[in-house]
């Protein structure tokens, strides 16, 4: 089994894993915030932010490479800030591929995040409110449990896409083995590589049985949400 | 004493209202789009005001966030925790007197249950329980039973006049339904197109005849209160009422028991004479106190019977042929069937 991959494969998809874990990990709390904030608040900047979370998801990645390259490379004015700050290096790292994978996973996070914030009925925390529930308490007690379901498929949605980020990626990042070249850098690397053919099928074959799955957890998770609408 | 102060220009329609509650129920009646919920949204601060002065006991609320103001509030669509089963509903706002909660909501059976295994009537309850256990200081309750069919509706309202009877705070109870009104509450503010138009005893406004074209035609009424006297074998229930004893149909209330009855004007029939061979039970003597007449072919008459007093709505016509003047001693017929059920209690 192990040879059905080559070395360098393996550790293409463990990097993949990798990278798509920490970079959901992290957007994660900001997708909720913002996801939140676009769903409940009505506040100046509002259609901005929307548009804002959204642009990853239409401009051309080379593009949202180039940005990040702007902005967190070495240096970049907020790469520099978190090098001092945190000692964190995205530049040519996998964090880099982490932050790029966070990215362009974000407004398909959001989206599925919001839809099950708008599918709680206001009228739920009205009540716990008057009950003498804090915002806060009516959030961790009412708002986060009803919107579980959309929230996992809004990570799950966001670990695929993570998973499969090339464009971004390979301009932020370059494609290093080992350090930043994941499961679709590794693929494309392959393909211009003669007799790299067979090992990029089986590498494609991986990714689309992981991109399936995820889309059918996260189905299966939004039909969860429906449901408890229903009730 | 709950006082409130508000107003509100909404688009083509403007809220000022300024009413007090005093402890026990009082009633916010008045048709669809008049306001009644907007007043108290309001009170609980879930409705931002041009204008919103609102004060318990001299304390005031208006600038306190809803989570602080110790107001419980039952929506009309109860709004249970779909994810918390009824005793963690129940428990959500506080732990007050939860024994008694449960039992005089008889809430026994439910509290394991979740939301989406309850009837419309359970899940109203549950509410009402829910808001009591948080030990509010004023109870607001937005047409708790108008989602209900008739036969939930006379299975909650019981709870609602044990809680009525047991609770010392100010109920304001939203409402469109006047047998309900009549049944639970001691003072009703009558809105209409965001003001108030009435307010006062419910015995005052509702026998008041000019009052009749703010609560309806069909919603006016006297409301009469007595003692029931007992059980005839053939389903009727006696009434001792300051009017005079009055047969009702169905086995009402307990001997002795207080009970009120309310008597739609539109069925009060009226005659110069004691009428015989005649198929209505309640035949009483009153005399008239005023004669209002309205803008349609209606006459609204009141009347005094004893101590009590009692509303009639007949056509101008019958008032002219009869010649009906304000001191007349004649006659209020009232057939027994005229009086729903639902109308007693």
């Amino acid at each position: 089994m192990t040879d059905w991959l080559g070395p360098a494969e393996w550790i293409a998809l463990w990097l993949s894993l990798k990278v798509a874990f920490w970079a959901t990990l992290f957007s994660l709390p900001f997708g909720f915030a913002a996801a939140y904030a676009l769903a409940r608040g009505s506040f100046f900047g509002r259609q901005a932010l929307n548009v804002l979370v959204h642009l990853p998801l239409v401009m051309p990645p080379v593009v949202t490479g180039y940005l990040l390259l702007l902005g967190f490379g070495r240096t970049g004015p907020l790469g520099e800030v978190f090098e001092q700050l945190f000692g964190i290096i995205f530049a040519f790292r996998w964090t880099g591929a982490a932050l790029a994978a966070a990215v362009m996973g974000f407004p398909l996070m959001v989206r599925a995040i919001r839809l099950s914030l708008e599918a709680i009925d206001h009228g739920l925390e009205e009540a716990a409110g008057t009950l003498g529930a804090s915002r806060l308490r009516v959030l961790r007690t009412i708002t986060l449990p009803l919107a579980w379901p959309g929230i996992l498929a809004g990570a799950v949605l966001g670990f695929a896409k993570g998973m499969g980020e090339f464009g971004a990626t390979v301009t932020f990042v370059s494609n290093i083995p080992g350090q930043t070249q994941t499961l679709a850098l590794s693929i494309d690397t392959l393909l211009e590589v003669p007799g790299g053919e067979p090992l990029a099928l089986r590498l494609a074959i991986v990714s689309i049985a992981i991109a399936a799955v995820a889309l059918i957890v996260s189905e299966l998770l939004a039909q969860r949400v429906t449901r408890r609408r229903a009730v | 004493m709950l006082r409130v102060s508000i107003a509100k220009e909404f688009d083509g329609f403007a809220l000022d209202v300024t009413l007090d509650a005093p402890a026990g129920v009082t009633a916010v009646f008045g048709p669809s789009g008049s306001g009644k919920t907007s007043v108290i949204r309001a009170i609980a601060g879930l409705l931002a005001c041009d204008r919103a002065e609102v004060s318990l006991d001299g304390r005031d609320l208006s600038k306190l966030s809803p989570h602080k103001r110790g107001v419980g509030y039952v929506f009309q669509d109860a709004r249970l925790f779909p994810h918390m089963s009824v005793l963690k509903n129940m428990r959500y706002g506080g732990i007050h007197d939860e024994d008694a909660v449960v039992a005089v909501l008889g809430l026994g059976a439910l509290l394991d249950r979740f939301p989406a295994a309850l009837s419309g009537g359970e899940k109203q309850r549950v509410a009402l329980g829910r808001a009591l256990m948080s030990a509010p200081k004023v109870l607001l309750l937005d047409e708790p039973l108008s989602a209900l069919d008739a036969p939930r509706k006379a299975e909650v309202l019981p709870y609602l006049e044990a809680l009525r009877d047991q609770t010392a705070i100010p109920i304001l109870y939203v409402s469109h339904d006047m047998g309900e009104v009549a049944r639970l509450a001691s003072r009703i503010v009558v809105l209409n197109e965001g003001r108030v138009v009435l307010e006062g005893t419910v015995e005052d406004v509702l026998a008041d005849p000019a009052a009749v074209p703010f609560l309806g035609v069909r919603d006016a009424g006297a409301v009469l209160t007595g003692r029931v006297v007992g059980h005839a074998t053939d389903g009727l229930t006696k009434i001792e009422t300051g009017a005079g004893a009055l047969w009702v149909p169905g086995a009402v209330g307990r001997a002795g028991s207080n009970v009120r009855v309310r008597v739609p004007a539109q069925d009060v029939i009226l005659s110069r004479s004691a009428p015989t061979d005649i198929s209505a039970l309640n035949v009483l003597p009153v005399t008239i106190a005023a004669l209002e007449r309205g803008a349609g072919p209606g006459v609204a008459v009141a009347l005094t019977a004893g101590d009590a007093r009692l509303l009639a709505r007949v056509t101008k016509r019958s008032c002219d042929v009869m010649g009906l003047a304000v001191g007349d001693q004649i006659f209020a017929i009232l057939k027994a069937t005229a009086i729903a059920p639902a109308d007693v209690g």
